[in-house]
């Protein structure tokens, strides 16, 4: 199969997250289209490195994920303490740090 | 022969230097120190101080004197001042034939000022200040006349500035005194501004305030410097010497007691200008321009002086506009080279004892006459002060130049070494000389007719007391005489065998120059020149009584009680014109520069007022304008490496 193929997939994805995240307010939306970015990166990675021959880029995913993971564990716990107090999960509604 | 400035270190007898200034300034040190509890004895310690100061003076004058005349010249090095790398001023003294001659005036004429003072002031309740500040005088004019450095000259000469803004203001509870002290300080702050640049200009040119390297440096200096070097010492002088255009101060300084007015603004301080030109006459043997702008306000101060003198009816007033001319024949001397430096000095010598001794015989009037100063209120003094009248008429004799007193001897070169300075130049000086002469006669002339001749014209004062006018005690009266007789004969003593001549040469050389009159001519018609004045001012006050009141008077005679309008000059274009230029850099400085400055501050307050809505605290609008930039930069470096 043409390995392309599967940076298109990556492309589309990437491109999905980044919507997601512009568009939607809800704030557990918003983390799962950063997830689907940052695995769209993590294809990306892999796909090079079969094409290129090189462990590189596989090395590279296995990082992405270890920070994936331990930013949804701050993320998430932030999301649930704003939630407690505002009753709201909306990115638009925690707008307090401004001018 | 041409002057050299080698002196050697002090041993021995010169080791005194020091002290002739250090006894007076103790004497100041003690009194302002020991305050009230000096009261009784503070002006008796002041005299011991300036008497003891004048015998190390003689002391040292006749140590001088045993030398060879190029012996006569020797540095004390006292301490280093300001010790710094690539910089260091010395306080050092330097006595030769110029500054013991000066040392003698100052300590002499000061000592018997201070005798006078005793009696003058008694009845004055801070006499002990005045004694202090008559020493803190003596003890700078000392340094001002000794210092073998600009740097140490110069704080002589804001020392005796000192004192004469003390001295003028010391009755300081009448506003007009107080006034005029600030009006002499702030006059004499323009011309020590000219000296302290011109200190500033030596040191960048020749490394040193020391006189040595500076005197024996400047005729291989540039002639261009030299000359700015020059005219600022002149406008120095002109502010100490109250010479045109720096004058008006000394008119109004006879606000201050007369013992100061006769020491300080007679015959010692006010003279310090022609010392400064004389000490440095390197400096202007090499710039004969410098010289002609000196000769020229030296000329001009002669007769603007001289002017005023005949209008003021102020006895102290008209002494000082003499005081004024007097010192502009010096600075015309001083500015002719070495034909006359030496007559310069000699008529400082003699203007300090007759000037002086006139100024005490006006305060012996005034003492008599309950303070009065107006000689339209005099008149027929002379049978009431016999002592006063005789040494004031000795001292009138001297000044307008009648042989054989003192003053005949010392103007009469003056006006000589004017003409022998040859060319057109020396014509109009010698002219201007003579009228001088000229007016001088009419004015002293005045002052005694209308103060000892004539019918009594007394007033009774404010409080309605008559006067009685009587002779002051003998303690006044002894200093009187002293003065009179040097008056009579210090001229001749002078000019006996050339004395004054060789003795000062050693340091300012001489030339005779090349008179284009014969001598004996332009000695009979300096004399006919002088009758004449005095002829003039018997027809106006010999022959008929001076009005109590004054008359109105031509336009001339307006102008001179106004002295001649230099207060109203300096205030039309000084005060006024520097009121508007304040005005004009306010108004600048407000709309201009703040206005600038207040711009910038409102325009950048204002932009990030705006740029500051962009943080608006959503999320998805940061991440917006992230996308957008990381999209920017990706494009930006694809278009690079396409």
């Amino acid at each position: 199969m043409n390995p392309d193929n599967y940076l298109y997939l990556s492309a589309i994805l990437f491109t999905l997250g980044a919507l997601g995240v512009l568009i939607r307010r809800n704030a557990i939306v918003v983390f799962m289209c950063i997830e689907l970015m940052l695995n769209a990166a993590n294809l990306a990675f892999v796909t090079f490195s079969r094409m290129h021959g090189a462990l590189d880029g596989q090395v590279i995913a296995f990082f992405t994920m270890v920070v994936a993971a331990a930013e949804v564990v701050v993320g998430l716990a932030i999301i649930i303490s704003v939630f407690r107090t505002r009753r709201s999960a909306s990115v638009d509604d925690a707008n307090l740090l401004k001018y | 022969m041409t002057p050299s400035y080698a002196p050697v270190a002090a041993t021995g007898t010169f080791a005194l230097t020091a002290w002739v200034i250090l006894l007076p300034l103790a004497g100041a040190a003690i009194l302002l120190i020991g305050g009230r509890r000096t009261n009784r004895w503070g002006h008796l310690l002041g005299c011991a101080a300036a008497i003891g100061s004048f015998v190390l003076g003689a002391v040292l004058f006749f140590a001088l004197l045993a030398k060879p005349g190029a012996q006569r010249s020797y540095d004390q090095h006292v301490y280093t001042w300001i010790p710094v790398p690539g910089f260091t001023a010395d306080v050092g003294f330097h006595l030769d034939q110029l500054s013991i001659v000066f040392v003698l005036l100052i300590t002499g004429v000061g000592s018997l000022i201070h005798i006078y003072s005793v009696a003058y002031m008694e009845h004055d309740e801070n006499r002990r200040k005045f004694f202090c500040y008559l020493n803190l005088f003596l003890a700078a004019m000392l340094v001002l006349v000794l210092a073998d450095n600009y740097l140490l000259l110069y704080a002589g000469w804001e020392g005796v500035g000192l004192a004469s803004y003390l001295l003028i203001g010391f009755w300081q509870h009448k506003p007009s005194a107080a006034v005029a002290a600030k009006k002499a300080f702030i006059v004499n702050r323009v011309g020590d501004v000219g000296l302290s640049i011109a200190v500033m200009l030596m040191y960048t040119t020749f490394g040193s305030f020391a006189f040595g390297p500076v005197l024996n440096g400047a005729s291989s200096a540039k002639v261009g410097t030299m000359t700015a070097i020059g005219l600022l010492l002149l406008l120095g002088a002109c502010g100490k010497s109250a010479q045109f255009p720096l004058q008006s101060w000394l008119l109004d300084a006879m606000e201050g007691p007369t013992p100061v007015s006769a020491l300080i603004h007679a015959a010692t301080m006010v003279t310090a200008g022609v010392y400064l030109i004389v000490r440095s006459n390197a400096i202007f043997d090499v710039s004969p321009n410098a010289r002609l702008v000196v000769t020229i306000i030296g000329a001009i101060t002669l007769m603007f002086g001289a002017i005023i003198g005949c209008a003021k009816d102020d006895i102290k007033k008209a002494l000082a506009g003499s005081t004024m001319s007097q010192i502009g024949y010096m600075i015309l001397a001083a500015g002719l080279g070495p034909i006359g430096y030496v007559f310069a000095i000699m008529h400082l010598i003699t203007h300090g004892f007759f000037k002086a001794g006139l100024f005490l015989g006006a305060g012996s009037v005034m003492h008599g006459m309950n303070d009065d100063v107006n000689m339209r209120h005099y008149g027929a003094l002379r049978k009431f002060m016999p002592w006063t009248y005789v040494t004031f008429g000795l001292g009138y004799l001297a000044i307008i130049g009648v042989p054989p007193f003192s003053g005949y001897w010392s103007k009469d070169k003056i006006i000589e070494a004017a003409f022998a300075q040859g060319g057109t130049s020396g014509w109009i000086l010698g002219c201007a000389a003579l009228l001088g002469a000229l007016v001088t006669a009419f004015y002293m002339t005045r002052v005694v007719l209308m103060t000892f001749f004539g019918q009594k014209r007394w007033v009774p004062d404010a409080e309605g007391h008559e006067p009685h006018p009587h002779e002051s005690p003998w303690i006044m009266v002894v200093p009187m005489v002293v003065l009179a007789v040097g008056s009579v004969a210090a001229g001749f003593l002078f000019s006996y065998h050339n004395a004054f001549v060789n003795w000062l040469s050693p340091v300012t050389g001489f030339s005779e120059g090349h008179s284009p009159i014969n001598t004996a001519v332009l000695q009979v018609v300096t004399l006919v020149v002088v009758a004449l004045g005095i002829g003039y001012a018997y027809l106006g006050y010999g022959l008929q009584q001076a009005p109590s009141t004054p008359p109105l008077g031509s336009f001339a005679t307006r102008a001179a009680r106004q002295d001649l309008y230099g207060d109203a000059f300096n205030e039309l274009v000084f005060m006024r014109g520097g009121q508007y230029l304040t005005r004009v850099l306010v108004y600048f400085d407000m709309k201009g520069v703040d206005g600038v400055v207040n711009g910038v501050s409102a325009g950048l307050g204002g932009s990030s007022g705006r740029l500051r809505k962009l943080q608006s605290g959503f999320v998805r609008s940061y991440a917006l304008s992230m996308f957008g930039g990381a999209t920017l930069l990706i494009v930006a470096l694809l278009l690079v490496r396409g």
